[in-house]
């Protein structure tokens, strides 16, 4: 019985605060104006970093799992250091040499050239990417209609090319690519098979706008060279990466016959970690972005206790009524802490609306897909009541620690 | 020292003893209060008259457990009250005693009803029940149709009224009244002064009544006079 009171006592608290709030709207509404601001900015920052995440975690779904890129490295052999990327020494032997290794379970050497495609008097400028049979497996990307090529096209440099969706569109409009000819770099390729839809990465890019032709065609006919750009390798299991990373290390440093102490000429990047990297990058960026948002909020607060501050000069005499009929120090206080918290939470309730507005906008207007999560709507309303209960406390003290004689004879 | 009880061993409502109370502004200290002795008995309808300044509010005050004296003692049914926490001086005013101020003193933001059930708020009671107790109060002031009103929207002798409901709400033994005609024309005041003779009579409530007009003062049962903070006089009023 006497609990059903106490919770009973609780509604009768906050509707009463409710209505003395509301009988100053503006005011109310300016004195939470910094907590609205402070708690949007920080569930907008949050919903950008976490897509960001999401953007970072897809990209590494789509790279396929476990995966290595070797580099061509840049070395100071012959005392002239070159750029990265530069050293024509990965090739393709290399390639089949890796496919040997025991923790390797795949590998595509790569070499990707921005050339012109054209058919029939259209023409389209896009990436053609030279691969082995393995890159559907190795990119986590099957093929849509008709075949990817196979490892005998492969090994006789067949003049066979897949087509990603987008060169598709520019190039066929609606037609069936599949069985028409193009013409890359002077050489006829016949369309074996048209890639499914994969989508922008991480860096904004659009992975559909490609011709894949198998690396011997790309390197005989238009690359002109031996060597690959990268080579791409799948571990067979994600604990295996390590261990693929050494044994590539230790096969490629015999192949090139680099002798013990000098530098590798060449590197491997280990893409989920590398993933992780940006992705924890954007996470301390996020959290920076974050914190200065949160000082909005105690600047929001330092607003509220102002305002509590007038609110219990200017009902002194309340106060005094109130503690002549029988409210103890207590009460007083409870009251104005009441108030300070429902201003302050109310606060942090139409500061998530704005929060929500931002980032709905962002993705509106932006690339970027924002991402709403329930953690940072519940951090911040709870850190909005702490504000509000700390910066409401001052003047709930002052006003429970009144005298009641002298808070009545005030005007 | 009595102890709050008297030569029969029995324990008055009100007992003060050698009561002072000092006001110090800057250097200057006044002694408004000076040696103050009264005794009230359960039931009792007592006025306290002076002249302004006499010291009146003050006592007052001290009796309502409002403020504390600087010197003397002060015992309430037996209990002595001047080392009282302020948590529980709070408790006795709002279980025992009922206050009506010269200035009204109701909370404008709080509709008149909302005003009379403030004591039961805080003692603790918040069900339906403290609605229809304030109601009865209301009825007992002739107010039962302007509980939702707000002081603001009432003439100032049914703001009194109010004032009377909300300290008798809580059935407080103890109805203290400072001036309360102070501000009502005398149709008013004597409609008031009925009132109070009427809980006297009917709840044998304690009334102590502090005024300076002769007449309202004739109202009680007993006349106290107060003179530059001294108890000049003590009689009883025979009808
Ligand atoms: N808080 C205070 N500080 C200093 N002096 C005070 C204070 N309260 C009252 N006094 C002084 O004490 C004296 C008595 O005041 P009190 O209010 O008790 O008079 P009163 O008899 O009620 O007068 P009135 O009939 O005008 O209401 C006055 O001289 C007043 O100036
Ligand atoms: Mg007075």
């Amino acid at each position: 019985m006497k609990q059903k009171h106490v919770k009973f006592a609780f509604f009768l608290d906050l509707e009463s605060a409710y209505k003395t709030l509301l009988r100053n709207k503006i005011r109310s509404f300016l004195t939470i104006l910094g907590i609205i601001i402070g708690v949007g900015s920080v569930i907008a920052t949050i919903s950008i970093g976490q897509g960001a995440s999401r953007a970072i975690q897809n990209s590494i779904n789509s790279m396929g799992s476990n995966m290595l890129i070797i580099l061509p490295g840049s070395s100071s052999l012959g005392g002239i250091r070159s750029g990265f990327g530069i050293l024509p020494d990965l090739t393709l032997n290399d390639v089949y040499a890796i496919r040997k290794l025991p923790a390797v379970k795949t590998d595509s050497g790569n070499l990707g050239m921005g050339q012109q495609v054209v058919w029939h008097g259209n023409n389209w400028s896009t990436l053609v990417i030279g691969a082995s049979s393995t890159f559907t497996e190795i990119r986590n990307w099957p093929v849509a209609k008709g075949t990817f090529f196979t490892h005998q096209q492969v090994a006789s440099a067949a003049n066979v090319a897949v087509i990603g969706n987008t060169a598709a569109a520019e190039l066929f409009g609606l037609i069936n690519p599949i069985g028409h000819i193009v013409i890359i770099h002077n050489v006829p390729f016949t369309i074996i098979g048209l890639l499914s839809v994969k989508g922008f990465n991480a860096f904004g890019q659009d992975q559909d706008d490609t011709v894949v032709i198998p690396i011997t065609t790309m390197l005989e006919k238009i690359a002109g060279t031996t060597w690959v750009h990268a080579i791409a390798v799948s571990a067979k299991t994600s604990k295996d990466t390590s261990l693929a990373q050494s044994e590539i290390t230790a096969l490629l440093r015999q192949r090139h016959h680099i002798p013990p102490r000098k530098p590798d000429d060449f590197f491997v990047r280990n893409l989920t970690e590398l993933a992780a990297t940006a992705n924890s990058s954007a996470n301390t960026f996020t959290i920076l972005l974050a914190s200065i948002a949160a000082v909005s909020l105690l600047v929001g607060g330092i607003g509220i206790m102002n305002i509590m501050l007038v609110s219990v000069t200017e009902r002194t005499k309340e106060i005094g009524i109130r503690m002549a009929i029988g409210a103890k120090k207590s009460d007083i206080l409870k009251q104005f802490l009441i108030e300070s918290s429902v201003l302050s939470l109310f606060g942090g309730i139409l500061g998530i609306g704005l929060g929500f507005g931002i980032s709905s906008a962002i993705s509106a207007f932006s690339p970027l897909k924002t991402i709403v999560t329930t953690e940072p709507i519940i951090i911040s309303l709870v850190f909005s009541l702490c504000v509000g209960i700390f910066f409401g406390f001052y003047p709930a003290f002052k006003a429970s620690r009144m005298n009641p004689v002298e808070a009545l004879r005030y005007e | 020292m009595t102890n709050g009880y008297d030569i029969r061993g029995n324990a008055p409502l009100i007992m003060l003893e050698n009561i002072g109370m000092i006001y110090k502004i800057g250097d200057i200290s006044y002694e408004v209060l000076k040696g103050i002795n009264l005794t009230i008995e359960n039931g009792e309808f007592v006025s306290i008259m002076g002249a302004s300044g006499s010291g009146k509010s003050t006592l007052m005050n001290i009796l309502g457990c409002l403020d504390k004296p600087t010197s003397g003692s002060y015992f309430l049914e037996g209990r002595d009250v001047s080392g009282l926490t302020s948590d529980e001086l709070a408790e006795i005013r709002n279980k025992k005693i009922g206050f009506v101020f010269q200035g009204f003193n109701l909370i404008q933001r709080l509709s008149v009803i909302e005003n009379v059930m403030l004591p039961l708020y805080y003692s603790g009671l918040h069900s339906k029940d403290s609605e229809e107790m304030a109601m009865e109060a209301l009825k007992l002031v002739d107010l039962s149709e302007k509980g939702n009103k707000f002081p603001n929207q009432i003439s100032g002798g049914e703001q009194q009224r109010v004032a009377i409901a909300r300290a008798i709400v809580n059935n407080a033994p103890i109805i203290m009244a400072d001036e309360p005609t102070g501000n009502l024309d005398s149709v008013r005041g004597a409609d008031v002064m009925n009132f109070f003779e009427k809980i006297n009579a009917e709840r044998g409530a304690t009334i102590i009544l502090v005024s300076h007009d002769r007449h309202i003062a004739g109202y009680g049962r007993r006349l106290v006079t107060v003179k530059d903070g001294m108890i000049i006089s003590s009689e009883t009023i025979t009808v």
